[in-house]
């Protein structure tokens, strides 16, 4: 997957864990930039990005996600690790 | 097992989830809700599901919610010794694919104790008809030297329930809600491996010995379980409900991808309380009770039973529903076949563990399956919605899903081995209490059928009820009928006069009260026993004179309907009303969807209508039924007190 084709997926698990199609990604996305993206919704956003790319994140990696940039580095480097990059 | 297997899948729930949200109705939304609830789904779509129902269900829980979407309303608590509010989508979702309006309020995270001993206005406000104590095994741990004995560990599991005995006590005093406890899932993994149960005080050992505990004295509470402990077991072990990663993040027990599954697990407990189980499994016949077609290959041809892998596996799921009659569902047949080869298999196939006379209803012909299947729940007296049918054609369980949406049409992988568990995995049978009764019930319907052929053979209807012989026990209710009267009082739909649904406690107080009258009925006849199959409460009311009882509920098993068991009723209320004082009775008949076969019950007694009373539901009739001065009507039933 390309950095460009995660952020579209990455899009599409916030839309639906959000129920908001207007969410636009970009890396330095955070938390106080969409609303509802409390604690619980965290939780939710990181088990839907599992689901959604098959993969696990691991309990030290949770604590680094502070924004999406993160996010799609970690899924990239979590995507490469598998042979799937 | 995939979580909500016996779901259909949806070709594409995103985008109907999407194209929902555009409705511009709440209730049309609402609606959509409920259909997309009944499809197989994942914690993320069953979460915009939920919001998708949110506004439609909005008000619900409060005394004017009325009924949205049809729904059954229900406020249910949950007081948690982990996080749980990442569940309450999914146990609402569920709810609305089982048929209640779900209202969840979640005490705040750990303070379940608190809640229950101390003051909680919010719960108090809330007002719960059903209170969940979800625990986990890291809660109050019983953390004992690995050595000690097993009367020391025995002596702290005790100690354990005896504390939550307490709070169960005092949730049903205060708040005169059904708890619901969770059992126990082992939170880690054992240190000694298999020899984990010999030792006493070993921590999975610890809590067995726990939830076998919680369980007897859930029994003796007339509590209620939600057995998480043996549901894990069933679900690919602790480690597929539970995710260690997520307990560490979030003090999630179930994890988020485990939701729907919990979710379901918490929603069919709440449709039981709410009378919303299903009652009568309906059965296709070739390739889903024997292997083949009987029409084309003959009684000796079908495959069933012992020999060959493919009959035993067929024979296996005869077995276990033959076990769901046993414990009380209704059995029934809907094949298309030739009506004498199918009876025949029943009768001559040496292998078939289902018996014709296990069959309360059985149906082969060339005609449509969803026109059968009305047909069925027309001759059993049950809604389309009390059904569940097996089948497995594809093709038909697809019809059958678009004519008679209302019908739960269990989807079934292709190998008739996995049918028993997929059928005990969808919960359609979950049930707040077993008796004698559901025992004897299969049976009942099976001799409803001979009934009918007496009657046929009658030339006149009073000697048709002569000939019956029928004997009506009426019994005020004691502790010993409760569990059977709380049950009836919360799944009878159809003779219902005002739909009231009580808890255990609350069905309790009335016995209790020295003011009401609480009977139960049973009716014997010369076919046998057909159970408790009424219940009248007349109790005070503020809003009535003092010497009036108000006909507070009234309701009858549709087993027993054209046998004047409505008359025999009338004169036993009547006396025991005069005994109690009072001068007349006041009936109400409140409508709802379902019981208009009783809108003119009081008139045919004789009762005359009266105004409403202030404070009376709308739309709701009264009657009035002076107790000196009315002839009580005439019947052919042998009335005895018990």
């Amino acid at each position: 997957m390309t950095e460009s084709e995660i952020y579209a997926a990455l899009t599409e698990v916030f839309q639906e864990v959000f129920d908001d199609d207007d969410i636009v990604l970009h890396p330095e996305t955070k938390a106080d930039d969409i609303p509802g993206w409390d604690s619980q919704a965290h939780v939710n956003l990181v088990v839907a990005a599992e689901m959604r790319f098959g993969i696990r994140f691991r309990t030290a990696e949770l604590e680094s996600l502070h924004d999406v940039g993160d996010f799609v580095k970690l899924i990239d480097s979590k995507l490469e690790a598998v042979g799937n990059g | 097992m995939d979580q909500l297997a016996w779901l259909p899948s949806h070709p594409d729930l995103g985008a109907a989830i999407g194209a929902a949200r555009r409705l511009p109705d709440a209730a049309e939304r609402l609606s959509a809700a409920i259909r997309l609830a009944g499809f197989r789904r994942d914690f993320t779509a069953t979460g915009r599901i939920d919001r998708l129902a949110a506004e439609g269900l909005a008000g619900t829980g409060s005394a004017t919610g009325g009924r949205p979407g049809g729904l059954t309303p229900l406020r249910l608590a949950i007081l948690a010794s982990h996080t749980v509010d990442h569940l309450v989508p999914a146990i609402r979702v569920s709810g609305l694919d089982r048929r209640v309006a779900l209202s969840v309020h979640v005490a705040p995270y750990g303070m379940y104790r608190q809640a229950l001993l101390g003051e909680d206005p919010a719960l108090a406000s809330f007002d719960p008809q059903l209170i969940l104590l979800a625990l986990d095994a890291r809660d109050a741990p019983i953390d004992l030297p690995l050595d000690s004995t097993e009367e020391a560990v025995a002596a702290a599991v005790a100690t354990r329930v005896e504390e939550l005995r307490g709070l169960w006590r005092r949730a049903k005093a205060r708040y005169g809600a059904q708890v619901v406890q969770q059992t126990l899932v082992p939170a880690d993994p054992p240190v000694f491996g298999s020899f984990e149960g010999l030792v006493p005080a070993a921590p999975t050992a610890v809590i067995e010995r726990l939830n076998t505990a919680l369980r007897a004295a859930a029994r003796q509470e007339g509590v209620l379980l939600l057995d998480l402990a043996w549901q894990a077991a069933h679900f690919g072990g602790a480690g597929a409900l539970a995710d260690p990663v997520r307990w560490h993040q979030a003090k999630q027990l179930v994890s988020p991808v485990a939701a729907p599954l919990y979710g379901d697990l918490v929603a069919r407990i709440a449709a039981a309380v709410a009378g919303q189980s299903r009652k009568c499994l309906v059965l296709d016949l070739d390739n889903t009770l024997w292997g083949g077609v009987i029409g084309d290959d003959g009684l000796d041809g079908i495959k069933l039973g012992q020999g060959n892998a493919t009959g035993e596996a067929f024979l296996a799921f005869q077995r276990y529903a033959a076990a769901l009659g046993r414990r009380g569902i209704i059995l029934a047949v809907c094949s298309k076949n030739n009506p004498e080869v199918a009876e025949e298999a029943f009768a001559k196939h040496p292998e078939m563990a289902l018996r014709r006379g296990d069959i309360a209803c059985f149906v082969a012909n060339w005609n449509d399956k969803a026109g059968n299947l009305r047909h069925i729940a027309k001759t059993l007296n049950i809604g389309l919605d009390s059904l569940v049918f097996v089948d497995d054609n594809p093709a038909e369980r697809e019809i059958v899903r678009r004519e008679l949406p209302e019908v739960a049409v269990p989807e079934v992988p292709e190998d008739v081995a996995f049918y028993p568990e997929i059928v005990a995995a969808a919960g359609y049978f979950e049930t707040v209490s077993f008796t004698a009764d559901d025992v004897a019930r299969g049976r009942s319907y099976a001799l409803n059928a001979e009934r009918a052929a007496a009657l046929e053979q009658a030339t006149d209807l009073q000697g048709y009820l002569r000939s019956l012989a029928m004997t009506m026990t009426a019994k005020p209710v004691g502790p010993a009928e409760l569990p059977r009267v709380t049950q009836l009082i919360n799944k009878t739909n159809q003779f219902n006069l005002t739909t009231r649904r009580y808890t255990e406690a609350d069905t309790e107080r009335f016995s209790k009260d020295p003011g009401t009258v609480m009977l139960s009925f049973r009716l014997r006849d010369r076919f046998g026993d057909n159970g408790l199959i009424s219940v009248v409460i007349a109790r005070p009311d503020a809003a009535l004179a003092p010497n009036e009882l108000l006909i507070d509920t009234w309701l009858m098993s549709c087993r027993v309907l054209g046998r004047q068991v409505e008359e025999a009723t009338l004169g036993v209320v009547a006396g025991h009303a005069a005994r109690k004082g009072a001068a007349a009775l006041v009936g109400e008949y409140r409508p709802t969807a379902k019981n208009g076969m009783v809108a003119e019950h009081y008139a045919k007694l004789g009762f005359t209508p009266m105004p409403a009373p202030e404070g009376a539901e709308p739309g709701a009739t009264f009657w009035r039924y002076e107790l000196s001065a009315v002839q009580a009507p005439e019947h052919f039933i042998e009335v005895e007190a018990a």
